[in-house]
């Protein structure tokens, strides 16, 4: 049994109608309700939740307080590699994209340690693109060997591995995996993954079960904001979500909501997400999972960042680099995609405290996994 | 005065440092509670950094700290997690959590028994988190924990006492104090608490996300003292039905 089996009783086309046909009524029914089924999340993303949108969000900071208190989660991204076999429409790595690629050494990547520790950061994101020969699980095991004197949390956002593999990487000390599906629209994932592994949608689809097999700490989920219909998308993010919570019960799990920024190649996103939307959709994930952690990345604008600290938001990261080198080594090579918010870690910190919050720099200790 | 161990207390609050707005924040709310004894998540501290920034705002001479380990999920984590706090905050003290599910924080009693058994062998002063499970308690006893400390309803939940009728049960059998933990909600469930006999409660959320922690703390302060005298001062039976202030068998003691 895997989430696969589960996706295959839904049918696109009905979520999708049954998300747009919710009511006002339905929504009310949703907020007022004690115990919240994906039926109310639905109505919470529908089109007709958009006139709820401050009661959701004055609900969705109350129970972020109640569970997470005044706190603020910083962690930041470290791309190791920019190199990729995958052709995907939407991405700066991708294959046919022409610019030079560059995967760090261990004395580089200890130069970019140096720079992230010195901006206060103890929880660092793995990320690289997908490139079997080159980054693969023996790679992230010397790097994790090689950093982890300098980070209580590491997290990785690479390519899927198999379940042996990410055993030997949590007994290691890795903390958390992020994997997004990127669209559970099966048909329009091949149109987006044409060529590479990735194009293989059922095994990234059960990339979360391997994990959760293994025993991973903490994993996160999302899809890209702008492929698909981002409800449809989200209803099968939760769906996704609940089904690993009661499978893998002894993991944490944590969402973004990438929306598609601009990059060398670059893709039109086919559906536009407003910035009301966003929230929407931040305030019904938290009002249907009060223990969920919600990140912002710094795709997102400041003025937009500033103002979510207090929604449901639970973590963010500042200062990032989207490009492998990007801290120390080589600012100049290919970014993922460009950012948004540009200020730096302390800029940040020092919002967070004069909107009445704490950010947290430690929340996890490698004597955990000895 | 409470005596737990080697230590004596005057207050029976203690408290958390999780989910406060600032470090100074926290600092103030827990010397307005009055707690000799805070409880420290292990994962949230730096032990290598003297200037860590949790920790200089808990350097108090009244407050002793209780590092806990908030995070494990196996006895065996939380034996090294016990012995890293042992070494770093120089103290034997540990509060045992042990709660492998992350949504609901619910204590693993097996886990945390085996761990329990491990640690009081190591020299250390065991107060486990637990479920209000009777038995457990008194399991727990008899390896040697220094304190029992059962939930009052889900951690964060502000809740309250929905544990009620295991917790009386706990505190009738308990030869070691009893700490209500987690799920006190308003300084009218840490008063009931303490009305019915538990040696002290732990609170955190309830101060730390309350409109204003410094002036909720000194409520809570004010509730476990009031609890307490309530207790020692015995509280009258409760009845299901009115007591007569003439009895039928009042005509016994008069003639006419």
């Amino acid at each position: 049994m895997s989430f696969k089996d589960k996706f295959e009783e839904y049918d696109w086309e009905e979520v999708k109608a049954s998300i747009y046909s919710k009511t006002g009524h339905d929504v009310q029914k949703a907020l007022l309700a004690q115990k919240r089924t994906l039926e109310d999340f639905k109505a919470l993303i529908s089109p007709a939740a958009a006139q709820f949108l401050e009661p959701m969000a004055q609900l969705s900071r109350k129970l972020t307080q109640k569970r997470f208190g005044k706190t603020m989660h910083m962690y930041i991204p470290l791309y190791l590699s920019n190199e990729c076999t995958n052709i995907c429409t939407y991405c700066g790595f991708s294959l046919d994209n022409k610019v030079r690629r560059k995967t760090l050494s261990k004395d580089e990547i200890l130069r970019e340690v140096e720079v992230i520790k010195s901006l206060g950061y103890d929880h660092v994101l793995l990320v690289t693109g997908e490139a079997n020969q080159t980054v693969h699980a023996a790679y992230f095991k010397e790097v994790i060997q090689l950093i982890k004197p300098y980070f209580s949390q590491i997290s990785m956002e690479v390519q899927p591995l198999e379940t042996t593999e990410y055993e030997e990487l949590i007994a290691l000390g890795l903390y958390s995996v992020l994997i997004y599906q990127e669209t559970y629209h099966k048909e329009d994932y091949k149109k987006h993954h044409p060529k590479g592994k990735k194009s293989n949608f059922n095994y990234r689809l059960e990339t979360p079960d391997r994990l959760g097999q293994a025993g991973i700490h903490k994993m996160g989920l999302g899809v890209l904001i702008g492929l698909e219909d981002w409800r449809t998308d989200s209803f099968f993010t939760a769906a996704h979500l609940q089904y690993l919570e009661r499978t893998y019960w002894q993991t944490r799990y944590s969402l973004s909501f990438p929306r598609l920024r601009p990059f060398s190649g670059g893709l039109e996103p086919k559906v536009e997400m407003t910035d009301r939307e966003l929230v929407q959709l931040i305030c019904a994930y938290r009002i249907i999972n009060e223990e969920l952690e919600i990140s912002l990345s710094t795709r997102e604008s400041e003025h937009f960042r500033d103002h979510c600290i207090q929604l449901g938001v639970t973590s963010i990261s500042a200062g990032s680099k989207t490009n492998p080198g990007g801290y120390a080594v080589e600012p100049e090579s290919l970014e993922q995609f460009e950012i948004s918010d540009e200020r730096s870690p302390a800029q940040i910190a020092a919002m967070i405290r004069e909107r009445g919050y704490e950010p947290v720099w430690k929340d996890w200790d490698q004597v955990f996994v000895q | 005065m409470l005596k737990i161990a080697d230590k004596t207390f005057e207050s029976r609050l203690f408290t958390g440092t999780g989910k406060f707005s600032s470090a100074a924040v926290m600092e103030e709310t827990l010397l307005a509670s009055g707690s000799e004894l805070v409880t420290v998540a292990l994962r949230r501290v730096d032990v290598n950094d003297p200037q860590d920034d949790m920790l200089l705002h808990l350097r108090h001479p009244q407050i002793h700290l209780l590092p806990n380990t908030s995070g494990v999920r196996t006895a065996k984590e939380a034996v090294f997690a016990a012995q890293l706090a042992r070494e770093a905050l120089e103290t034997n003290w540990l509060k045992l959590e042990i709660h492998p599910d992350p949504k609901y924080l619910l204590p693993d009693p097996i886990e945390t028994l085996k761990a329990a058994e491990e640690l009081v062998k190591l020299g250390f002063i065991i107060l486990p988190y637990i479920h209000a499970d009777p038995v457990l308690c008194k399991r727990l006893e008899e390896v040697g924990v220094a304190a029992v400390m059962p939930l009052g309803s889900p951690i964060g939940s502000n809740k309250g006492l929905k544990t009620i009728d295991f917790l009386e049960i706990i505190i009738e059998q308990s030869s070691v104090p009893v700490i209500v933990d987690a799920g006190i909600g308003s300084p009218s469930d840490a008063a009931k608490a303490l009305e019915i006999g538990a040696d002290a409660v732990l609170v955190n959320t309830a101060i730390a996300v309350a409109g204003d922690p410094v002036a909720m703390a000194e409520a809570f302060k004010m509730a476990v003292i009031a609890g307490r005298m309530a207790f020692e001062a015995r509280l009258g039976n409760q009845e299901n039905h009115a007591v007569a202030s003439s009895p039928l068998t009042a005509f016994l003691d008069y003639e006419l």
